[in-house]
């Protein structure tokens, strides 16, 4: 058997301020279309490690490749150009768009040229897109109202749905469970495996709840101080009496 | 829009077109004066109100316009060939302004542009030779359109309220537009806005460019209507008035300049009758609008909404 060729390569990469190793020496493969977990305790660098895939802050050393391209270092408008696409920690919406907008914001971007789109219809031919991404998430009722009015887990749907918006090839999302209530958690699981089903992008997923991380991810990393200290199958990971450690205690 | 608000604003626009054969000649100079300071906040809303940058320089902009029409005019110039060269000016000079923005943001930035204002404030100052320094420029000629001098105050309060209909539908063209989604995404989240691949750089500087360029085709029409310019209308506390009106109108509103402008130029003209008073009512009467309603006096509406649907 033949593995399709990969989509992200993370090759030996550094961040360090000063004496502290944020990120150590970290190499990582996404192949088209995989969904790769990353978990690890609070302060494992995992969050670092995205934000400088993301080009949010420069690495010390190391390389970043997307489909063969080095993109080490690049502003994360050029890799938003290049489709990749990310969620973050903390809530991300545009409080003061409705969620609509909000969509469109996400996607208009690719289409057409800046003047182009100076002429473009208002909803710069995404009304379509933008109802299908609504339907998907259950949006359709709030469609009209500003983002910032909603509820969390609302703005949770809408913070993710955006980062789908524009069909990446890549995202890289960053605790999509936090702060959400336990009923929200399996219809996110559900409306990721769809999205990946259907859109056939590669996910690189940032995440405490090992539940969703186990059902979620066939391949999970798991990341200390920096390093990644195991990789695997989530049940592989699950039985290993280091992972355990680090996330238990002695 | 609803047909119910067309009709309204229809309604408002006609009602204000008939109001200069009810006023005498101070009444109908303070109306067209209002029409070139709502050029000048329309184009400090953009600024500050959607895409959120801090601006405390738009006053300057304001005078480049007024001067390059003071001295362009007196050459003999045709009006709309000055109108474009003071637009354009402005959007450069603008486009420069926008860099500092680009790194500092909030009070950091205010000062920045308020930097800005009191360099240009001194050299229509000190440059004399080719500002008239603070003896100004008198004897500004009124344009004429295709042969038809608009000398008159009537004729000059139509082409004044023409124009600013015609800015004012750029404008809400501009901001219907995806330029307008991305100037409030960069207003309402610049790092979310980057990683969804808008160019903030691009748009920050844009907001910039436009916004000065609004202000300097109402520094154009300013110089016309008053036939005289001096550094002091353009002084950096005419911005913090500027900024006063989007504000109190309410910032990232479309309809917010108008109101905002009332309270500028015409409020303090109907306190009058309070004598000394006048500046301390004004003031409280600022105060007291941005306690009660700091979304200012377009969120009015809104406001009553919310409190039906409680």
């Amino acid at each position: 058997m033949t593995l399709r060729p990969s989509f992200l390569d993370v090759i030996d990469v550094r961040k360090h301020y000063g004496a502290i190793k944020a990120v150590d020496g970290v190499s990582l493969s996404v192949r088209p279309g995989e969904i790769v977990g990353v978990i690890g305790p609070n302060g494992s660098g995992k969050t670092t490690l995205f934000n400088t895939i993301l080009g949010q802050i420069k690495p010390t050393g190391g390389t970043v490749e997307f489909c063969g391209e080095d993109i080490t270092g690049m502003s994360p408008l050029e890799l938003a150009r290049r489709g990749v696409g990310r969620t973050f920690q903390t809530l991300q919406v545009f409080g003061r768009l409705s969620v609509r907008d909000n969509l469109i914001a996400a996607a208009q971007e690719s289409k057409g040229t800046m003047p182009g789109r100076l002429f473009a219809r208002p909803d710069a031919g995404l009304r379509h897109r933008s109802d299908e991404m609504l339907g998907l998430f259950r949006l359709e009722h709030v469609a009209s109202l500003p983002a910032g009015s909603l509820s969390y887990g609302q703005q949770k749907l809408i913070d993710i749905a955006m980062a789908f918006m524009p069909a990446p090839r890549l995202v890289l999302l960053d605790e999509p469970c936090a702060g959400v209530n336990p009923s929200l958690v399996d219809e996110l699981l559900d409306l990721l495996l769809a999205l990946n089903r259907t859109q056939g992008g590669s996910f690189v997923v940032i995440e405490h709840n090992m539940d969703f991380i186990m059902k979620l991810c066939p391949h999970v990393l798991c990341m200390v101080e920096g390093r990644v200290l195991a990789e695997g199958p989530p049940a592989a990971l699950q039985a290993n009496p280091q992972v355990l450690e680090a996330y238990l205690g002695n | 829009m609803t047909r119910t608000r067309l009709f309204m604003l229809a309604v408002a626009l006609i009602a204000f077109g008939v109001l200069p054969f009810f006023l005498k000649s101070y009444g109908l100079y303070l109306l067209t004066l209002f029409c070139v300071y709502l050029m000048a906040t329309y184009g400090l809303n953009l600024t500050v109100g959607y895409a959120g940058q801090m601006s405390l320089g738009h006053a300057a902009f304001f005078g480049i316009g007024a001067y390059h029409a003071a001295i362009l005019l007196k050459l003999g110039w045709p009006f709309l060939l000055v109108l474009a060269i003071a637009a354009v000016a402005c959007f450069i000079v603008g486009l420069a302004l926008g860099f500092p923005a680009l790194r500092v943001q909030h009070h950091y930035l205010a000062f920045a542009t308020l930097g800005f204002n009191v360099l240009v404030f001194l050299m229509m100052r000190n440059e004399q030779t080719i500002t008239g320094g603070t003896f100004g420029i008198s004897a500004i000629p009124r344009p004429s359109l295709l042969g038809y001098s608009l000398d008159g105050a009537i004729p000059f309060f139509y082409f004044t309220y023409a124009s600013t209909l015609t800015l004012v539908a750029l404008l809400w063209w501009l901001l219907r537009s995806p330029w307008g989604r991305a100037f409030a995404a960069l207003r309402d989240n610049p790092i979310r806005a980057e990683s969804l691949g808008i160019n903030i750089t691009a748009y920050t500087l844009l907001a910039f460019a436009i916004g000065a360029a609004c202000a300097g085709v109402g520094g154009v029409y300013f110089a016309a209507l008053v036939g005289f310019i001096e550094p002091a209308p353009f002084h950096f506390s005419w911005s913090m008035t500027m900024l006063l009106a989007v504000i109190v109108g309410g910032s990232g509103r479309f309809f917010g300049p108008v109101l905002g402008t009332v309270i500028i130029v015409l409020l303090p003209e109907w306190l009058r009758g309070a004598q000394n008073w006048y500046l301390a009512v004004f003031g409280f009467l600022v105060v007291a609008l941005m306690v009660w309603l700091p979304g200012g006096l377009s969120s009015i509406p809104d406001r009553f909404a919310r409190k039906a649907a409680k």
